[in-house]
Parts: structure tokens; sequence; C-alpha cells
């Protein structure tokens, strides 16, 4: 029963993800290494939010503090990322060109989007595998949910919470980066604000004294939603409309390609 | 972390029962003193980064035939001398060296340093190269910068995975009473500063027998005893696959409580034993000899995690970044010097210490890229022979010996590198000699190959010889990659560059087939890490594994893998052999430490809340 709990929740929280990695990126290496030095990036971030945490000795028990800096640390990572991606433009080219006799720009770098959305993936892995795999490795252990009276729903609102976590991740990657790009500053202040309010909506699943069952539902019906304009937009700033699903989902040759 | 949500027995399932094993285990004693042998291979490894690439240079016409007096120059002593000192190319360790199958021989003195073996097979006349040109060789230098960088990721993450798998799994080596000789304080007290002290003397103790048994090997190696050598290697890799296969296994049974009869065990280690044994030492599909060399990695680090005492394993893992610098950065470093006196003699690395990426086999492929299917097996096939085979065409292309005398201990460092880690050096110098008429010294492999040669020239460069693709025998094979690997090194001259390039390119991409491409323009490269380096990783990995906090483990992980990217980035940049532990191995330090200190439990209590960053 703990292991199909455990492998319940670990393909809930990461099936997609793995997907698209396996079918997106796994293939090209330039993009490999882009996924694991955003996560090298996101892991910096979480490393000094957890010293600020843990440095403020008064305020660690209240875990509000370390998140909304968690959240700010992020947001400043990821633009550190985009200034390093965007000054290695150049490094990034050479490095990926196939042949030397090709000089086509490659389409990593020609459309910036990819290396928006890797790097986004990156920093959602991440954090989501931060944020879920002690829990999962206690899940796969021996014990009963809930018999002390804790909530049975406990892992699941986790694996779906991670996943959705991991997508917005990905889809920020994309809007913020765009937002830089063109500079259209709402796209910034939008992923902020998201990632913000998403981070405290989860605030609610902590069980209080007048709510012993946590509202595992509050933050996990607004966090898809967010999920979903997030993606929406982020799907049109990438360039898609409803014209390419429905190209997407004719058959003709080539269409595994991704632009 | 949310242990107060689960309950129940926290008894790990996987405790031994020795009732139900029929298995019964070694005395501790017996095995450790065992250990002995192994750990002195180990330490004449500590960790090297190879990179080489297997391109031979062509100049520019793209005729082997220019190569004439290259054979002659690497007779002349100042000039061997000069480009050893360079070089930089070696077995053991953390020896990288890059060359660019398309980079023109430099044509400044002063950057001759870096180039070494490039340089020497350059024909003595070249036309001085205009600026612009330079330029474009440093970006060639990068060119394939990524593709080295994910074949290092896959064989690292692989060894780490089965270390951390087996760590988090089987609590028979996370657990240590019993330790090595070499480490006499067992850190038995609970007084810091006592513990401090003696894991530090243990470090020392351990540093100076990794010191001794590197100088033993250089000495042995200077005065040529390889006899000795290879009875060593192949000693300490028959212990590996062997007894420690043995051990890990009953150790997994057990963990399991699976029984197993001592009749299928013997019949089970004896035939993976026999295999490692003929694929790390003799030849062997790469992919196979490849698999072994990262399981003989993980055994070890396994071996170590287990009887190194706790404090121990973290201060040998510093001083081995220092030890590594100091013998791979000093003017008069043991390792340096090895490497050196190989690249010297032009003799391969002593095979078992050493992780080569190059697909040399797969180049086979070239001639009859119409049929994959038979691409496919027939590249499976030729590997076997790879190991004399790819050998012999890097040689034939890269400079056709002048004289037999000149093929004996000259053969090009490039070809060395081409055959990769486990090449026989004598097969190789013998195999070579195949000029049109230079057959006479060898068997029938170097008759087929010089007929090959013939028939290429008369064909020009890019003739295929789609007729013999079908033919299966070994001679033939070894043969048909002669002639391949000449087909694909002709592209490499600039005028054939191109059209190749507008060739092969545009087909790579649309297929979408990473595989392909990677083969048709990245197999004459291959990056090369030293089985210490795997080892060493390995052992940081498992070890903060063994704490039990996944987060950790990622953390190390990811710190790796990017201080892995950096030094392959610095290898770009100084084309020499580099150390390859001292960044990963930093990083992953500080990285265990900070995230079990400061980020466990900040997101120990943010999971346990179940609030999200």
């Amino acid at each position: 029963m703990t292991i199909m709990e455990f492998f319940g929740c670990t393909f809930i929280a990461f099936g997609p993800p793995f997907a698209m990695f396996l079918f997106t990126i796994a293939r090209d290496p330039l993009r490999v290494i882009v996924l694991i030095a955003s996560g090298f990036f996101w892991l910096l971030s979480l490393l000094l939010s957890s010293l600020l945490w843990f440095a403020v000795v008064p305020l660690r028990d209240k875990l509000v503090f370390g998140l909304v800096f968690s959240v700010m640390f992020q947001e400043a990572f990821r633009f550190l990322f985009y200034k390093l991606l965007r000054k290695a433009d150049d490094g990034l080219q050479k490095v990926s060109q196939v042949t030397e006799a090709e000089h086509v720009t490659p389409r990593d770098i020609s459309n910036k989007h990819i290396m928006a959305y890797v790097s986004g993936l990156g920093f959602g892995i991440l954090s989501g595998a931060f944020s879920i795999v002690n829990v999962l490795a206690d899940m796969a252990g021996p014990g009963t949910i809930g018999i002390l009276g804790d909530s049975p729903y406990f892992f699941l609102a986790s694996a779906f919470l991670t996943l959705c976590f991991i997508l917005l991740h990905t889809f920020w990657g994309i809007l913020f980066f765009n937002g830089l790009d063109k500079k259209r500053y709402w796209m910034i202040a939008y992923v902020v604000g998201t990632h913000m309010l998403v981070s405290c909506l989860t605030l609610l699943n902590k069980p209080t004294q007048s709510q012993p069952e946590p509202l595992y539902l509050a933050s996990i019906i607004p966090g898809y939603l967010v999920l979903l304009v997030t993606g929406v937009l982020a799907f049109r700033t990438a360039g898609g409309s409803l014209y390419n699903i429905r190209a997407a989902c004719s058959c003709r040759k080539g269409r595994f390609d991704i632009d | 972390m949310s242990a107060d949500l689960l309950t129940g027995t926290h008894n790990r399932p996987d405790e031994p029962n020795e009732r139900t094993s029929l298995m019964s285990r070694q005395p501790s004693n017996s095995r450790s003193t065992q250990l002995d042998d192994i750990m002195d291979v180990t330490s004449a490894s500590p960790a090297r980064l190879i990179e080489a690439d297997v391109g031979v240079a062509a100049d520019d016409d793209g005729t082997p035939a220019t190569y004439d007096n290259q054979m002659v120059r690497g007779d002349d002593p100042d000039l061997s001398l000069n480009t050893s000192n360079n070089m930089g190319q070696s077995a053991d360790n953390i020896v990288v060296e890059i060359r660019d199958p398309n980079r023109q021989a430099p044509l400044t003195m002063d950057a001759a340093g870096d180039r070494g073996p490039v340089r020497r097979n350059q024909p003595q006349q070249q036309q001085p190269r205009s600026q612009q040109e330079e330029e474009e060789e440093e970006e060639e230098t990068l060119l394939y910068g990524a593709k080295h960088v994910i074949m290092l990721f896959i064989p690292v993450t692989l060894c780490m995975a089965v270390v951390v798998a087996t760590i988090s799994s089987i609590s028979f080596y996370s657990t240590g009473d019993t330790y090595l000789v070499y480490t006499p304080f067992h850190e038995k007290t609970e007084d810091t500063g006592t513990k401090l002290w003696q894991s530090f003397a243990n470090a020392g103790i351990l540093l100076g027998v990794i010191i001794t048994m590197t100088i033993v090997l250089l000495v042995l190696y200077k005065y040529e005893c390889y006899k000795i050598i290879h009875g060593w290697l192949i000693g300490s890799s028959v212990m590996l696959l062997f007894l420690f296969s043995y051990i890990y296994l009953s150790e997994v049974l057990r963990a399991y409580n699976v029984p197993l009869d001592y009749i299928t065990l013997v019949i089970l280690i004896w035939n993976f034993g026999v295999v490692g044994m003929v694929c790390i030492h003799w030849k062997g599909p790469l992919l196979l000899q490849q698999l072994y060399l990262i399981v003989i990695s993980a055994l070890m680090a396994l071996i170590f995690i287990k009887y190194l005492p706790d404090w121990t394993l973290w201060v040998v893992l510093g001083v081995m970044v220092v030890w590594d610098l100091v013998a791979v950065l000093c003017p008069k470093g043991p390792l340096r010097m090895l490497v050196e006196t190989a690249s010297q003699r032009n003799e391969p690395i002593f095979p078992g210490l050493i992780y080569s990426s190059t697909m040399m086999w797969q180049v086979a492929g070239m001639a009859d890229s119409d049929d994959k299917d038979q691409k496919k097996k027939k590249g499976k096939r030729n590997s076997q022979t790879s190991q004399t085979g790819s050998a012999t065409p890097s040689l034939a292309s890269n400079s056709p010996p002048s004289t037999p005398a000149a093929t004996d201990n000259n053969s090009t460092v490039a070809s060395q590198v081409i055959a990769g880690a486990a090449n026989n050096v004598t097969s190789t110098s013998t195999s070579v000699d195949t000029g049109p008429g230079g057959g006479a010294a060898g068997g029938r492999e170097e008759v087929d190959d010089g007929g090959f040669e013939e028939h290429l020239r008369a064909k020009g460069p890019r003739s295929n010889s789609p007729g013999n693709a079908l033919t299966s025998s070994t001679e033939s094979q070894q043969a048909r990659s002669a002639v391949e690997a000449l087909n694909h090194t002709a592209p490499n001259s600039s005028t054939a560059r191109q059209q190749a390039g507008s060739a092969q390119t545009p087909a790579a991409q649309q297929q979408g087939n990473h595989q392909q491409a990677d083969d048709e323009d990245d197999e004459e490269r291959g990056v090369k890490l030293g089985l210490g380096d795997f080892i060493f990783y390995s052992v940081l990995v498992g070890k903060a594994a063994s704490n039990g906090d996944w987060n950790t483990t990622l953390a190390c992980f990811v710190a790796i893998l990017i201080g892995l990217c950096f030094t392959l980035l610095l290898l770009a940049i100084f084309k020499k052999a580099l150390p390859a532990l001292p960044i990963s191995i930093t990083f992953g330090l500080i990285f265990n430490f900070v995230t079990s200190g400061l980020v466990q439990p900040f997101s120990d209590s943010l999971a346990s809340e179940q609030l999200y960053i």
C-alpha cells in the first residue's frame, strides 16, 4: 500500500515534468546543461533564503517570513540566470553549433523561448524535488497515514501542489525572460505577484486550532487556476495560438519538431 | 520530517536475516586486508580528466600522403621533448588533451605549447595564418563542448545512482564497524577535537599510501616494468570484479531476503567477472567496457564509504582535492610526470584506470549510412575489433609511416587516444605499419588495411566501399573501419569539410536522431575521465545519501555536475590536462555541509507544513 502510494504520488508530481524533459530536453546536450545550471541557481536561492531564515533567530518559527523572502530570492536568481544566459549567448552559440560549416544560428539561440522554457523547467524540477523528495522517502516506508489524526490527504495534496509548482515555474520562466527581453515589465510583475500569491496560498495548508482539517482545496484550486492562466499567457507569449494547436494535432511529417 | 504522520515500526525492511540467506558472510577482517591491494590501485588514479579527440589533423588538401614527414619529425629528439612537455596526455588521471580535427598546425612558435600533439602532426611547411583563421580555431575548440559534457554526465550520473541506490537500500554499506588498516584511528570518542585530529591523521596516512603507490607506479613505468604494472592492474580488477561483486551481490540478496544457491552464484559471478576482465583488459564492445568501468568505480566507492570512518572520509575528500591539484598541475607532480612519460613513449593509458567516451567504433557506420540496421549490427561487431582496428585507420590516415622503424616507437598520440583507454600499445604500433607496401611486419589485418588504403587513395578521400559493407569476417571489419576512418577524416580538410557539413548537418537536424548526428560529428573526439574521479564523486554523493536526507544528496549531485561543467569549460580554455576533482568536490563538500546544516531544517519544516516556495 505504501509502495503504491509512493509510486502514485511520484508519478503525479514528476510524471509530466519527466515527460517534458524526455521529449524536449534530453536529446539536446546544451539544454541539459542549461537545465542543470538553472537548477543550480535555484539551489543557490534556496541556500540564501535558508541562510536568512536560519540567521534571523527570533523569526525562525514563523515560516511566513522565510517564505516571502524565499520567493524574492528565487525571482532575483531567475533574473541573475537570465543575465547569465544572455551574456553566455555567444558562447552557447559556439558550443551548440553542429559543424563549423553551419553558420546558421542554432534554433536554441535564435528562439529565445526555448532557453527560457528550459531554465524555467530547471527551476521547477529542482524546487519540486526539494519540496517532495523527503516526503516521498517517508511515503515508501512502513507506516500508516493519518493514524494520529492527521489528514489522510497529506501526500496527495503534496504531490499535486508539487506538480503545480513545477509547471508554474516553467511558465514563469517563459514569461519572465520574455518580459525582460521585450521590456514588458508587467510580465515580470505578474510573475512575482502570482508566485507570491500561490506561495502564500499554501499557508492555508497548515492546520490551525479552529481548523484541524487543512483546507487543501483552498490552495490547490486557486493554484491550478493560476497555473491555467499562466500557462495560456506563456503559450501566447511563446507564439502559440489555436491554429498551432490544430496544426499540431493533424498528422504530418516533422510535427515532432519543437519550434 | 513528516514522521509524525507515520506511525509504525521504522525498522529498515532490509535488515539482514542470517537464517534465510544461504550465503554465509565472510569475516570482515579478511576482507579488509584484501582491500589493501585494491586501494593501492585506486590510489594511483585519483582524478584525471582526459579529453582527447581522436580526430586526426589533416592538412589542407586532405591527402594523407603529406604526413610522410611527420613520423620523421617525431623522431627528432628535440621536437619530441618539446611536445611531450606540453602534451599532458596520459593514462591515469587528469589529463586532458583537446584536439581539434579541424585544426591546423599552429603557426606561431608560442602557440605551439598547448598543442603539442597537433603540432607534431603538422606538415612542416605551413602557410602563415591570418588572424581570422586563428580566431576560428579558437572557436572550434568550443564547438563540441556541450556534447562532451553530456558524455561525461551520463556515466557520472549512472555511477552515482548505483552508489546512492545501494547506500539507501542496503544497510551493510552505510554502517561501518570494521575499518581499513590505513585508518588506525576509529573516531570512537565523542570529543570533537580528538575526532578532528584522528581524522586528519587517518587522512594523512591514506594520502601517504596514495603518494607512495603513485610513485611506485611512476618508477615502475619509468623503468618499463610493464609486466608488473599490468599484473597489478589485472590483479586488482580481478579482485573488484570477483570478490567485491560477490560481496555486493550477497549483501543485495541478504537485504531483500532472497535465497540463492551457490552453484548459480558461482556461475553468475564467474561470467560477470570473466566478461569484465576481457572487456577491460583486452577487447570488447565499448559500451560494455564503459559499463564495467562504472561498476568497478561504484564498487570501489562503496568500499570507501563502508570502510572509512565518517570524519576521515570528509577529510580524505578534502585532501584529495589538494593532492589532485598538486599531482597534476605541479611541474614535478607524479601524475603529470606519468602522463608526460606516457606521451613521450606514445603509449596509451593503462587499461582500467580511465573512462573513455570515445565512440570510435561508431565511425564504422559511415560507409553505408543508408543501411541503418546494418550499421548498428556492424557497429557492434566492429567494436570488438576496435581495439586494434580503430587505431589502425587513425594512424594510417594521420601519418602513414615512412619507415617501419619510425612506427615502432612513434605511433602518434592521436592514434592512441583514438583507440581508447584500453588499447594495447604493441598491437597499435605494429598494425599501424600499413602503407601500401608496408604490411611486411604484420599479419593478415595489416595486409588488408594496406589494401584498403590503396583502394582509398585511388578513389579519393570520400570514396565509400559499399561492396564491403556486408562482409562479416573480422579481418574485413578491421579493414573497413580503417577505410571508414579515412573517409571520416577526409572531411576535416577544409575543402571537404564544407561539403560534408552541408551534406550531414541538415539531415541530422531533420532526423532529430541525435545519435546519428553525434556519431557523424563527434565520434572522432572523446572525453576521458579517470576512474578516481568517478570514485570520489560517488563517495561524496553516497556519503551524503547515507545520512538519509535526499535533499542533501540532490544538492551534492547538482553541485558535482556543475563543477564538472566548469572543469570542462576550463579544459576548453586551457587545453591541457586538468584535475577533475577540485572544483566538483569543493562544490560538493560545500553544498553537502550547507544543505545538511541550513537548508535541510528549513525545507523540512516547509515540507511538513506543506508550504511551497
